[in-house]
């Protein structure tokens, strides 16, 4: 009944990883802001956060043992970054096929008005 | 009802004293505090509800002013939703039933499951404060542009609070998967847990999924309010409409939180009060599972009339069809269970009864609502109010009521009276139904939602509605009352007095501290009904 600990026994890092993986992040924080100088136009936003999924997999990866960890817990981190991409994947139905046309309201607006003598005057204040 | 006295040494009798209680680690205590902070949390939503339902009982706005009245149904939704229907069920019954299900002293992290309250109660005493200290006018839904650009009221006061409840919520579903992987007796395989711990844990993974959305939504709201951001605001490049969008993805999949516990307790009851294994039990158990991923892709339909694209809204409905079809099986396969089974109507079983029946007209209305037509002419109207109260106030606390006096004997050691019972169920019944059904007609004729004031036309169904409302708050009287008066006065429940199956049912009533005298090892499927030859029925 107790957990069982075979399976959650620590894994020992070596500090030489911590090290390394500290010094690679800092390197990524100096390429990010050099490459903030350099007008990249829309691909701005996609090298910044590229570099961020980089550095953010990293810490997943080793400060957080992901890397040594068993595949339940494995599964249940990509089950984590799997939901991210559905909020954002349905969210761009929408971005990525709006057009202003297709409020109800704007099309109310391009109607053709009605002559002058058949509008209520209530409506022309 | 061998013994007609108390076990000597039970969970309640081990320590005295407030600090065994506020300090207490024990899974059944924990659950104790959570019902008593909720049942005040209700009380407050409820009040809220009653001078609404006091002010529109006339057309003219004439009980309250229009300011007053746009606080009184924010914060009856922002109480109600997050701070009674959110952890109804998960966090009282769940907490109390969880480790015993699966044959376990607790849950996996006894120390952080009582942080869970304590974070719990601190957001509730934020949102509180902000209620008292002046209150919101939002809406529960925290709708920018308004909550950002032009609300006056504490706004951001109360989305910290329901931020800091967040976490609570994450720790509870985090703390409930891990115990329901890791810490299930010997023999109890996945196929083998009663249907409260599939739904207990598809209910868990919405917590953990959705609620940082939630969380950091409202920070962003707050921030844009505090540091003038430009994520919401149009005018510095935001979108209004990604606020729906980000608050939905939680805020949808909330009402699963809601109702997905909620069938797991009548999977419970029905099983045991039909003396029978619930029919397609793999199919049930899945069926929770599916609901809880669908429930994530379908956020869309609160947004029709927002001004997302015709395309998006076209994805939006059609997935929305699919979340009707796990809830149809579950519905069918309860049904097909009462077949043939050896039915009782006791107090629970007429709860699950009024579960099934109306969440079946909550859930059929929604279809109506999925369908982009219909939406666009119901939107923001009495319908939706009365489609989503259906599932929640006919689903949830029906089954959250089923449920209490279904495991009462196990967590107190004594029966309620089963008379008074039935009066309960009746008048909760009779009074919920009086009160929403005639919102579906104001609706479908045009009433809007969030006025004090209406064309006189109306006044008829809202006085019913009103009628309805103050009979409902009488329904909810009598259990509180009967209930309390049983912990000293009801008869001794004995260890199973139901007859029913599973791993709560075989230790004593209150169980003693640690739940079981030895580790139980499980040799049969839940719900082993059918080799069962003498009842104790009620
Ligand atoms: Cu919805």
């Amino acid at each position: 009944m107790a957990i069982e600990h075979t399976e959650t026994t620590e894994h020992v890092v070596p500090k030489r990883v911590y090290y390394t993986i500290f010094v690679i992040l800092m390197v990524m924080t100096y390429t990010t802001v050099q490459v903030a100088y350099f007008d990249l136009g829309r691909f701005n936003a996609v090298a910044a956060l590229l570099i961020a999924f980089f550095k953010a997999s990293l810490v997943v990866l080793f400060f957080m043992h992901v890397k040594y960890a068993p595949k339940l817990i494995k599964l249940f981190v990509l089950g984590g970054l799997f939901w991210l991409a559905i909020m954002l994947g349905i969210t761009m139905t929408d971005y990525m096929t709006r057009t202003p046309q297709e409020f109800p309201m704007s099309r109310v607006n391009t109607v053709q008005p009605l002559p002058a003598a058949h509008v209520p005057t209530a409506l022309l204040g | 009802m061998s013994t007609a006295v108390l076990p000597r040494e039970n969970y309640l009798n081990t320590d005295y004293g407030l600090r065994s209680w506020f300090l207490t680690t024990d899974h059944k205590r924990i659950c104790i505090l959570y019902l008593l902070t909720i049942t005040l949390f209700f009380a407050i939503g409820g009040a809220f509800a009653t001078v609404m339902r006091l002010d529109l009982a006339t057309p003219a706005a004439d009980l309250v002013s229009d300011e007053t009245y746009n606080k009184m149904f924010t914060m009856h939704g922002i109480i109600m939703v997050f701070f009674f229907l959110v952890p109804s069920i998960p966090a009282t019954l769940g907490n109390f039933l969880i480790p015993m299900m699966v044959g376990a002293k607790d849950v996996a992290f006894p120390k952080l499951n009582l942080a869970s309250w304590y974070i719990f109660t601190a957001g509730g005493c934020f949102t509180l404060w902000a209620l008292i200290s002046g209150g919101v006018d939002s809406g529960w839904t925290f709708y920018t542009p308004f909550s950002t650009l032009s609300s006056n009221t504490n706004v951001t006061l109360a989305a910290l609070g329901i931020f800091i409840a967040g976490f609570s919520s994450i720790l509870t579903g985090l703390n409930f998967m891990v115990t329901i992987h890791r810490m299930r007796a010997p023999g109890l395989t996945w196929f083998r847990m009663p249907l409260f711990l599939w739904s207990m844990y598809a209910a868990s993974l919405i917590f953990v999924l959705g609620t940082p959305v939630i969380a950091i939504t409202l920070l962003l709201v707050a921030a844009e309010r505090v540091l003038h951001l430009g994520i919401f605001d149009p005018a510095r490049g935001g979108d209004p409409v990604l606020f729906q969008h980000l608050f939905w993805f939680y805020s949808h999949p909330a009402v699963y939180i809601m109702v997905v516990p909620g069938m797991g307790v009548v999977s419970e009851i029905v099983a045991a009060f039909s003396r029978k294994r619930i029919f397609g039990y793999t199919f049930v158990a899945f069926s929770s599972l599916a609901i809880a991923i669908l429930g994530f892709l379908v956020w869309g339909h609160h947004l029709f009339v927002a001004g997302i694209s015709v395309y998006s809204a076209l994805v939006f409905s059609l997935l929305s069809y699919f979340v009707a079809i796990p809830s149809a099986i579950k519905v069918f396969n309860w049904t097909a269970t009462l077949y043939k089974g050896s039915i009782s109507f006791a107090t629970p079983m007429l709860y699950a009864f009024g579960f099934i029946w109306m969440f079946t007209i909550g859930g059929l209305t929604g279809l109506f609502l999925a369908a982009l037509g219909i939406d666009i002419h119901v939107t923001d109207t009495y319908f939706v109010i009365a489609h989503f109260h259906y599932i929640m106030v006919g689903g949830a606390i029906m089954a959250y009521l089923g449920g209490l006096h279904y495991w009462w004997p196990k967590m107190t050691g004594r029966l309620y009276p089963e008379g008074w019972g039935k009066l309960g169920f009746i008048t909760v019944f009779l009074g919920f139904n009086l009160t929403f059904f005639p919102q579906f007609i104001l609706g479908y004729m045009g009433m809007p939602r969030r006025y004090h004031a209406y064309p006189p036309e109306f006044q008829t169904l809202n006085v019913l509605s009103s009628a309805g409302a103050s009979i409902l708050a009488i329904g909810y009287l009598i259990p509180l009352v009967y209930l309390l008066w049983s912990l000293k006065y009801g008869p001794i429940a004995g260890p199973n007095p139901w007859g029913a199956k599973g791993l709560e049912w075989t230790t004593s009533s209150p169980p003693p501290k640690h739940n079981f005298e030895t580790t139980p090892i499980v040799t049969e499927p839940a719900y082993n009904y059918s080799e069962l030859e003498e009842t104790a029925v009620v």
